[in-house]
């Protein structure tokens, strides 16, 4: 049974379609990349899988439960954990502070939820920072913290909204790392993103989307040749070169 | 002995004492009438503060309370005093359902669905003259010919109060209520129900000020709508003494509450008659500069900011 099953959702805002007609799924354990250029409907997708947007028709399945249309609070605790594109700190809280929030989910008591928090924090190289406020943060730590409280919530599915973005080469690689580490620990993961070191080199199979619609899927070389994904990124004159 | 605790020990000890050592009505009065501020005020800070829904609308609850514990008398025939605990659960009964319609709104659009239910449910106490004697309002016996009783049911309030609202804070609720503050619609993602726990923070904010409510008909004996349900002076009041004293903060509310009274009792009494009779009116003003004065200078009130007062004083005396 696949962790998640996508099926043909839509998503309308008004007039526009946002999301037309995707279908795809998740394997236990495997690295699934949503690729498109701005625009596409990538995080459209993802706000729809975990209901922060209602959507518009289709199914959604987490390990084999209907959760289209369940409450977002809800299809978290299922084990749907996400960040966001635009990172949300929760600011005036320290980092400790931030993940241990995230914690409660599955602790049930604070002694149990800051020892969970210590440990996720570790987990995302974010010990020395734990007792500074999340605003302090530069980028690369306020998106290592969006990572680390989705991860507080023990998720079974991570949903990574462009978590390489705003980072240097070298943050790059740290998460890259830390990406593989949270595959190792059995999660399966959706990511969306833009730089194709990250995405090319960490998913097990892409899926390509342009103006809403599915373009191709597969393994990340057949994904990257096809003409249709190149003629997205780069324009016509590429692909038919 | 951490030195916060000890002036913690003072403070309360002073507390405990005052009406044994100051005789006056008059100061007997204003700290009773501050002690129903500290309540007053705190409640309105976990919702506002804490949990990050700022209301302009407390003098529902407040009014509600003192209503329930006016109506026992001239309906029931009971004592007022069961409108004590019975004034905090009309309160929260009415919460349930402010809280139904006005969660699906946020930030300013919150505030001003609060304001307007204050208004009317002014209206309706002003209108329904069945229930509440409408503009007549209600007038009882004082159970007590003393102040000292008043004084020290109304310190439990404040004590227990404060206490809870500390307990809250350092518990499971309280990380969620900050988290809600902080950005609603991450803490949905992180698997906290925000519906749910908006509404508990506002139960809790209702109940202790519906008490608050209850305690203002036992003690002054005469209510009508104009005063119990003002937004001038319950709800912008509650908003000014969370605002100066400290939002956020355990003791800002208590402080500011003190502060405020203080202030507008400054004013009512032109400066105790030294100040000539027109200064009485200016207290809405001053409450207005006031208010200004904190949010350019002093954002997160005298106990938010304390830090930054005291380098302030630091830099006056060096400066000399």
């Amino acid at each position: 049974m696949p962790v998640l099953e996508i099926k043909n959702l839509v998503k309308d805002f008004g007039g526009l379609r946002a999301v037309n007609d995707v279908s795809f799924h998740i394997d236990e354990g495997e690295i699934l990349g949503l690729i498109g250029p701005n625009g596409s409907g990538k995080t459209t997708i993802f706000n729809c899988i975990n209901n922060y947007f209602p959507i518009s028709s289709g199914n959604i399945f987490f390990r084999g439960v209907n959760i289209t249309g369940m409450k977002t609070h809800k299809i978290c605790r299922l084990g749907i954990g996400r960040t966001f594109q635009v990172v949300k700190p929760l600011a005036r809280l320290t980092v400790l502070d931030n993940v241990t929030a995230s914690a409660f989910s599955r602790a049930n008591s604070i002694k149990e939820a800051k020892k969970e928090a210590e440990e996720i924090v570790a987990f995302c190289s974010l010990t020395r920072e734990r007792d500074k406020l999340a605003k302090s943060l530069p980028i690369g730590g306020r998106k290592r913290l969006e990572i680390a409280r989705a991860l507080a919530t023990r998720p079974k599915l991570l949903l990574l909204d462009e978590t390489a973005a705003g980072l240097n080469p070298s943050e790059v690689d740290q998460a890259i790392a830390l990406i593989e580490k949270i595959r190792e620990n059995g999660i399966s993961i959706l990511i969306v993103e833009h730089i194709m070191k990250v995405i090319m080199s960490i998913s097990d199979r892409i899926h390509a989307i342009n103006f809403g619609q599915t373009i191709a899927e597969g393994t990340p070389e057949k994904v990257a040749n096809n003409p249709a994904v190149i003629e997205a990124y780069l324009g016509e004159e590429y692909a038919q070169g | 002995m951490k030195p916060k605790n000890v002036i913690l020990g003072i403070v309360c000890a002073v507390f405990a004492v005052f009406p044994l050592i100051v005789h006056s009505d008059y100061y007997q009065h204003l700290v009773i009438i501050a002690l129903m501020w500290v309540v007053i005020g705190s409640s309105w800070n976990l919702l506002a503060g804490y949990t990050g829904q700022v209301s302009f609308g407390h003098a529902m609850f407040f009014g509600t309370g003192a209503y329930t514990a006016g109506i026992f008398v001239t309906k029931l025939e009971l004592s007022a005093w069961w409108g004590m605990m019975f004034g905090g659960i009309t309160a929260m009964l009415l919460a349930l359902v402010v809280g139904w319609i006005c969660f699906r709104l946020r930030g300013p659009y919150f505030a001003l669905a609060t304001l307007a239910g204050g208004e009317i449910l002014r209206l309706i106490a002003t209108n329904w003259e069945n229930l509440t004697d409408g503009m007549v309002g209600i007038l009882i016996i004082q159970t007590f010919r003393s102040k000292l009783p008043y004084y020290y049911i109304a310190l439990a309030l404040a004590a227990s109060c404060i206490f809870v609202i500390y307990v809250i804070m350092k518990s499971k609720w309280g990380y969620y209520f900050l988290s809600i503050r902080e950005d609603q619609d991450a803490a949905e993602s992180m698997g906290i129900n925000t519906v749910f726990y908006k509404n508990v923070s506002l139960l809790v904010s209702a109940f202790f000020t519906g008490m608050a409510g209850a305690f203002y008909m036992n003690y002054m004996a005469f209510i009508d709508p104009e005063v119990v349900f003002s937004l001038h002076f319950i709800s912008i009041m509650a908003i000014l003494v969370g605002i100066v004293g400290g939002v956020a903060t355990i003791m800002g509310p208590a402080v500011g509450a003190f502060v405020m009274v203080g202030v507008q009792e400054l004013f009512r009494s032109s400066f105790f008659d030294l100040a000539p009779k027109y200064v009485s009116k200016a207290h809405a003003l001053v409450f207005g500069l006031l208010v200004i004065f904190v949010i350019m200078f002093l954002a997160n009130g005298i106990v938010g900011d304390w830090a930054k007062i005291k380098r302030a004083v630091f830099r006056l005396k060096t400066e000399n």
